[in-house]
């Protein structure tokens, strides 16, 4: 059982949770996610480590809530518990001093990219973050970027702050203007990572992205997980979740994303007929 | 006892077909007191009891056999025991046919003793009928400490054997729940998971510390646990890798490999979804793709959550496969199609990412390979295409890597397989003990727990040597 010690509301559906977990935190590196199993009856659901602290043991999780299992934990409240959590998983990324990166976050993603700048910072890289989202109100882990980033460039759809438009058109004007790093890394939804990719691919730049698969274990067991890279099979829960942004398939990813898209559905629907909801304040 | 005249082998009573493919309860439902009685009456206690040499742990077959045939039915079970832990699940999946009943000396003329049922009645008898057999908790776990990584039959096995030779046991397990290919592979239908429950309290009740959840060379290192004063480890770990069919359209929505499959439906309780939050998606008409075990169990999973047509498409013929005869016959009477010297070559896509067919190609059976089965050779111009919407491969798995990779130095066999000393576990690095599926790729539950079982005692030696206790 791993206990909630804290809980924020970063943005509307967009939540923060820590929880403690010591030996999680001890291994933890930048790129590795847990896998968490709310109760009895719930599913296993992968997250990407925010944050880690060794010393502390605290683990930070970011998640929106886009369907049954997101939803029923960002119910849950401080003092809560999750039954089970397993990490970290995946491959650590290999991250050394370079010249420049850049990370490129859209939506949610903002919170599993934030490890990775942090650490390239920590390094002594130049760091610069194109932050994407539908609207101000969604933007999150601000403060963190801004601390861990030289140069800190947003985008909102609706142009309610920063440019208007995608966090991909950013990209391309940087690069136009002649930026050139030595990786760019996106963390996203899938449309925007194969933008990116096809943008930074015209400019031969190296780029990494962090693939969302469908999962089960975890653990390289169940093969739920597959993606085609440069023709090849891989599992993205051991191999991945980064892979070279250039050589993902993402069509069928983008079609493995629906494989469960009715039972999703029912499953909300199940839920949202049962009590859901918050409970923090009722106690 | 013996009798003169052969009777017939007794059956176990089933649940019918028709009813029990809308269901995930038990299929066999194992024998009445009356049955028992009458089918161990048919052993003729052979002298040389050729069975106990088909048996891998050496069950005192013919004994436990009389002492059913005596109504004694929990001397029956403490005989098993004395040999066997875990009874309840040999008697429901070991391959009885090709073990003690391919041995058995009635077999000769005709039917074999129904060893497996026997088994199970005496161990569902005891488990029924209260006064448990299970031994007091040792007292003293002061031997010394070891790490028992991986939860299924080997790791098991091996931890209940060291707590009963006086050593503490911590069993680290990477999923949410204990058992391994027990919990997440073997349906409900054919090994209840109250059994592998039972045997877990069990374990525990004797002292073994149980922690979910921990991927050992990733939560904690073998390192770390050496540090904090582990004297030995086993590595219990399995062959839980999938391979695919390695044909187009493999990645297509629709297609699952075995494991995917299995636990979703087994370990995540798919079957109950959207009780339980886990989803499964099966189509219409379902091809599994494989000749084995878990081939059958996927099949007859597929049938119950709701698909009109199974089939099973194997390259070679029914002789080769490897699959239980009691499940192949199971999965005939509830009416899974058999497609044998049939191999797929491609699978094909709708406009959505979706199986919409598989296009096989018929085999014949050529030379015997180095398995010394005949060797399937494709008839060229016979491929034809199968109208189905969900392919489920079963074609095998690998050892499990994720641990095994980051202990530097373990030497590994060929197919990524630990190499381990047979009668020990020894592996080449001291204190690393392996055995179970991780050594010998996908092999028995049966097997398993005898490699956990020699490898407790190969681990007892190990420790009292290092510290100068000797034998
Ligand atoms: C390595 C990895 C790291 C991730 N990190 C984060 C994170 O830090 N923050 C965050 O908000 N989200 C993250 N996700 C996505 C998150 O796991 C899904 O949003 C979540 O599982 C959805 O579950 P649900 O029941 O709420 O929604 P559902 O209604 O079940 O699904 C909504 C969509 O989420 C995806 N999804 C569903 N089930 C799974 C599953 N078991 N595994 C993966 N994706 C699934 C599908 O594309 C689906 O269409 C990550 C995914 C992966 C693979
Ligand atoms: C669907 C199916 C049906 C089968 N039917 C039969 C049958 O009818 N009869 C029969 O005799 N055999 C059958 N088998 C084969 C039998 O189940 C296996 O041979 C047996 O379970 C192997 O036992 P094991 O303990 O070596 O490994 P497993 O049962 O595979 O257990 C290994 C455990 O280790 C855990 N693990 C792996 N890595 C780590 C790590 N790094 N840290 C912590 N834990 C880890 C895994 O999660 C798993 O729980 C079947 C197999 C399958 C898949
Ligand atoms: S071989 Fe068959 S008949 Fe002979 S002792 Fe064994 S079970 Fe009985
Ligand atoms: S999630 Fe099961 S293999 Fe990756």
């Amino acid at each position: 059982m791993y206990k909630i010690l804290k809980k924020e509301i970063l943005a509307p559906k967009i939540k923060l949770m820590e929880v403690d977990a010591p030996e999680i935190c001890r291994h933890a590196c930048p790129g590795q996610f847990i896998v968490l199993r709310m109760h009895e009856k719930g599913e296993r659901i992968p997250l990407t480590i925010a944050d880690s602290d060794r010393k502390t043991g605290l683990l930070t999780m970011v998640f929106q809530e886009v369907g049954k299992s997101t939803k029923e934990l960002g119910a849950l409240c401080e003092g809560d518990f999750i039954q089970d959590i397993v990490g970290p998983l995946g491959t650590p990324r290999d991250i050394e001093k370079l010249d420049c990166v850049v990370c490129v976050a859209g939506g949610v993603g903002v919170a599993p990219i934030y490890p990775e700048a942090k650490a390239y910072h920590q390094l002594g890289t130049r760091v610069i973050s194109l932050i994407g989202a539908q609207t101000k109100d969604m933007l999150i882990f601000k403060d963190r970027m801004e601390k861990v980033s030289d140069e800190v460039y947003y985008s909102t759809d609706d142009g309610s702050f920063g440019h208007k438009g995608f966090v991909t058109e950013v990209l391309n004007d940087l690069l136009e203007k002649g930026l050139r790093p030595d990786e760019v890394i996106v963390i996203g939804p899938l449309p925007m990572m194969r933008e990116a990719s096809r943008v930074t691919g015209k400019f031969g730049v190296k780029t990494v992205v962090s693939l969302n698969a469908i999962m089960v274990d975890g653990t390289g067991m169940c093969g739920s997980c597959r993606v085609t890279v440069d023709g090849e099979t891989k599992f993205s829960c051991v191999e991945g979740p980064a892979f070279d942004g250039h050589k993902v398939d993402y069509d069928e990813l983008i079609a493995r994303q629906k494989r469960f898209l009715a039972e999703e559905k029912l499953a909300m629907e199940h839920y949202l007929a049962g009590a859901g909801g918050c409970k923090c304040h009722q106690k | 006892m013996s009798s003169k005249v052969r009777k017939q082998r007794h059956e176990m009573p089933k649940q019918a077909p028709d009813m029990r493919i809308s269901n995930f309860e038990e299929v066999a439902l194992g024998y009445t007191p009356e049955l028992a009685v009458a089918e161990a009456t048919r052993c003729i206690g052979c002298p040389k009891k050729p069975c106990v040499s088909g048996c891998p742990v050496g069950v005192d077959i013919p004994e436990f056999i009389e002492l059913i045939a005596e109504g004694d039915f929990l001397g029956a079970a403490k005989k098993i025991k004395e040999k066997n832990s875990l009874p309840a699940m040999c008697g429901r999946v070991c391959p009885q046919e090709s073990q003690c009943e391919a041995v058995c000396t009635l077999g000769k003329k005709g039917d074999p003793v129904a060893i497996g049922a026997l088994e199970r009645f005496s161990s569902d008898y005891e488990r029924a009928h209260g006064e448990s057999l299970t031994e007091a908790a040792p007292s003293d776990l002061s031997l010394g400490k070891v790490a028992v990584i991986g939860s299924g039959p080997a790791g098991l096995t091996c931890a209940a054997e060291l707590t009963k030779l006086g050593y503490k046991v911590v069993l680290f397990e990477s999923l949410h729940a204990t058992g391994g290919v027990l919990r997440y592979g073997i349906p409900e239908f054919r090994l209840p998971k109250a059994i592998v429950d039972e045997e877990v309290e069990y374990i525990r009740s004797q002292g073994v510390e149980i922690r979910l959840n921990v991927l050992v060379g990733t939560t904690v290192t073998v390192d770390e646990l050496f540090e904090q004063g582990f004297d030995a480890m086993f590595l219990g770990t399995g062959a839980g890798l999938p391979y695919f069919l390695g044909v187009p359209g493999e990645n297509l929505n629709g297609v699952y490999s075995a494991n995917e499959f299995l636990t979703r439906a087994n370990l995540m309780k798919a079957y109950r979804f959207p009780e339980y939050d886990t989803p499964i998606w099966v189509g219409r008409r379902v091809v599994v793709v494989g000749g084995g075990n878990v081939a059958m169990d996927s099949a007859r999973t597929a049938l119950r959550l709701g698909a009109e047509r199974v089939s099973v498409v194997y390259r070679r013929s029914r002789t080769e496969m490897p699959a239980r005869l009691e499940e192949v016959e199971n999965a005939e009477e509830e009416g899974i199609e058999f497609m044998l010297l049939t191999n797929p070559v491609r699978i094909l896509e709708d406009d959505k990412g979706w199986v919409k067919g598989m296009e096989c190609i018929r085999m014949e059976l050529g030379e015997p390979d180095d398995s010394g089965r005949r060797r399937p050779i494709p008839v060229s111009g016979s491929e034809f295409i199968l109208d189905v919407d969900t392919v489920i491969s079963a074609v095998g798995t690998n050892p499990n890597p994720l641990l095994i990779r980051t202990v530097s130095g373990l030497a590994l066999g060929r197919r990524g397989n630990v190499i381990a000393d047979e009668e020990t576990g020894e592996t080449n690095i001291p204190g690393i003990f392996a055995g179970g599926d991780i050594v010998t790729g996908s092999a028995t539950v049966i097997a398993a727990m005898g490699a956990g079982k020699r490898a407790a005692h190969g681990i007892d030696e190990y420790i009292r040597t290092k510290n100068g206790r000797g034998m």
